[in-house]
């Protein structure tokens, strides 16, 4: 176990900075999910990690060694890759086994933490069986078993579960996090899923264009995003984000006063999240496009009047609003719901109600 | 919804086709027609050129040649093949044909790995090394003896200039001729080799080589029990190519050897491989036995093939 600390690390391809300058400390013992879209650098920064890709510029640091120029087999981590990566032409013991094999162990340890590996995650009578006999997620599970077989100081994951389907997904989302519990082993998960990141990490660290966004809790992450761009990639779907207006201490949005607040006149960002929304009797004027039911909740996908989307989620038993229906939008009064973002850079306005 | 059994939903799914039968005959005949015109040209090749000849060789094979062209080819059956077969000098043939592709094969299927795994680095310039790896592939026979019949010229040569006296000549010894054009042989196959297996390599899946990486094998563990095994379809794939260019090699020995002038009867003996012994007695007009011959080559190709697919094909792995 250890802590790992990346310390102004860059990693470019070309011209392409796909790394940025990161700097940020994974806690020993901690789940950290490393969360973006795709091309955002998150699978580049946990293959440094790994070894796998060359560090540019920067340090990177496991415990207290400073592992730039050590080769992965010698930085004592585990991965497991989205594609699983399994061995084909061994069977699953000896896919299990087979990082045991590099280290001394002698026979008798390695049965024994095969066998218990391949216990936690029920794969005692596959044991025999080739990966290309495994169905998808029974490879995903060898994978893992691969990985907790030994106990080294980091496990990478590299979207393990993206290419599971929706049920086998939560259930193994559930046993990821209580193995993590288990073995308190510092792990960072990479996932471009926002439900992932926010069900598993202790911790999200979201990365865009190579930059570090926010790293923090993930209920912190969701109530405080830091800018628009956390705001509008956290939640499903994200934060309502449209222009808005403050005078004399009053924000506004097309003209209409939503609440007072403490910050300077001049241009913002609005954010309210479709939960702390409804439709009311009065308030921002909008339009309805059309509504989706997800099931205990329905989305109301509205226009407001300068063309900007808007999304406000209800309960099912609501009235809902007919296509192309004037209505108008309130915000739930908890103090919490609306967030101010500076206009240009997309900063969080701590000025925030 | 229609509930009944299979049968009846076959009886009601072919009712239109029974009806309209003679249009769909038509159509059915029209494309294939069309099929058979497009393959026409690629049949008529295959006839004229592998088809006809095959029969026709076995035809030879039974029929004893006339000393003057023209006069009647008596029938001999089995009888000219059997003598051919057991004949010294068929055995002969043989031994040279094995020790020639049992030791230019491996070497070959060998170097071309070595030279793959070196060239599949991500190094600057590395485009060129792997041109020039690749160029025995596309070096022409004739250029290759030239170049090893000069380098292993005893007055001249390569060994010669460093001082290591080779007189008579490798390539002019009855004990180390056949082991010379069985090297040059590996070294022409090397080529190819090498093509076949740098498209192996970069077609294994990158994440499970990193995956052993990050399990903790050394650069030399994943070669062996990662690389490798997933590699024999590729491996197993250029050995039977290298065994059938081997065992159809000719130049090699008719340029070096035969064509030079320079051997002597136990040179020419020893390295008279089957494919050379073939045009030999086609040259003094012994068709039948040239036959006889060609029927030899085949089978022994057709059984080393057959039997590299049976014993190899166990140790090979081939992916999901």
């Amino acid at each position: 176990m250890a802590e790992v600390r990346f310390d102004g690390v860059t990693k470019t391809f070309g011209d392409v900075k796909a790394v940025d300058n990161l700097t940020m400390t994974v806690e020993n013992g901690e789940f950290l999910v490393l969360l973006g879209p795709s091309g955002c650098g998150k699978t580049t920064a946990l293959r440094m990690i790994a070894g796998l890709e060359e560090i540019s510029a920067g340090s990177l640091y496991i415990g207290d060694d400073e592992v730039n120029d050590i080769p992965p087999k010698d930085r004592d981590i585990a991965m497991v890759f989205q594609s699983y990566a399994l061995y084909p032409h061994l069977t699953v013991r000896r896919n299990i086994e087979f990082p045991l094999r590099q280290k001394d162990y002698d026979k008798a340890e390695r049965d024994a933490r095969v066998a218990k590996a391949a216990a936690t995650l029920q794969l005692t009578e596959l044991l025999d069986r080739k990966p290309g006999q495994l169905s998808g997620g029974q490879r995903q599970r060898v994978a893992l078993a691969r990985a907790i077989v030994r106990q080294p100081r980091v496990y990478l994951m590299d979207e393990p579960l993206s290419n599971l389907d929706a049920i086998l997904r939560t259930q193994t989302r559930a046993d990821i996090v209580a193995i993590q519990q288990e073995l308190a082993t510092t792990t960072v998960f990479v996932t471009h899923d926002q439900v992932e990141a926010m069900t598993m990490g202790h911790r999200i660290a979201v990365l865009s264009g190579g930059q570090l966004q926010q790293v923090g809790p993930p209920v912190e992450l969701y109530e405080r995003p830091a800018n628009t761009f956390v705001a509008g990639f956290l939640g499903n779907p994200g934060m309502n984000l449209v222009a808005g207006e403050v005078a004399d201490g009053v924000v506004s949005v097309n003209g209409t006063a939503i609440r007072e607040v403490r910050a300077s006149n001049g241009p913002v960002t609005v954010g309210a999240r479709p939960e702390t929304l409804r439709l009311a009797p009065e308030g921002l004027v909008a339009t309805a496009s059309f509504t989706e039911v997800l099931g205990a909740d329905v989305l109301v996908l509205c226009t407001l009047p300068s063309g900007e989307r808007f999304i406000v989620r209800q309960a099912l038993d609501r009235p809902r609003p007919q296509s192309g229906e004037a209505i108008h939008i309130a915000v739930v009064d908890d103090g919490k719901a609306l967030h101010l973002f500076d206009i240009a850079s997309g900063g969080r306005l701590e000025a925030s109600p | 919804m229609i509930i009944g059994t299979p049968a009846d939903a076959e009886a009601v799914l072919q009712l239109p086709r029974r009806r309209r039968g003679g249009a769909v005959r038509k159509e059915r005949w029209k494309e294939y027609g069309l099929g058979y015109l497009f393959i026409l040209p690629a049949f008529l090749i295959f006839g004229v050129f592998t088809f006809y000849p095959f029969v026709k060789n076995f035809w030879l094979a039974a029929h004893e040649t006339p000393l003057y062209p023209g006069n009647p080819a008596p029938y001999v059956g089995i009888h000219q093949f059997t003598t051919t077969v057991t004949s010294s000098m068929f055995l002969q043939s043989l031994e040279s044909t094995a020790i020639f592709t049992v030791i230019a094969v491996p070497i070959g299927v060998f170097l071309g790995l070595a030279l793959a795994v070196i060239a599949n680095q991500r190094l600057k310039g590395i485009a060129f090394f792997r041109l020039v790896f690749s160029a025995t592939a596309v070096t022409g026979v004739a250029v290759a003896a030239v170049i090893f019949g000069t380098l292993l010229s005893p007055t001249n040569g390569l060994l010669q200039s460093w001082g290591i006296d080779t007189a008579p000549g490798i390539a002019q010894s009855p004990g180390w001729a056949l082991y010379a054009v069985s090297g040059i042989q590996a070294w022409q196959f090397m080529g190819l080799s090498f093509i076949i297996m740098l498209a192996g390599l970069q077609s294994l899946p990158e994440e499970v080589l990193e995956a052993a990486r990050t399990d903790g094998a050394s650069t030399w563990t994943v070669f062996w029990r990662v690389t490798v095994p997933l590699m024999s379809p590729t491996i197993f794939f250029a050995g039977v190519i290298g065994t059938i260019i081997a065992l159809q090699s000719y130049g090699v020995v008719d340029i070096l050897i035969a064509s030079s002038g320079q051997g002597s009867q136990a040179v020419y003996t020893h390295t008279n491989l089957l494919i050379n012994y073939i045009y030999d007695e086609i040259y003094n007009r012994q068709f039948g036995v040239a036959a006889c011959l060609a029927i030899a080559l085949f089978l022994i190709t057709l059984v080393v093939t057959a039997v590299q697919f049976r014993v190899l094909a166990k140790r090979v792995h081939y992916g999901n």
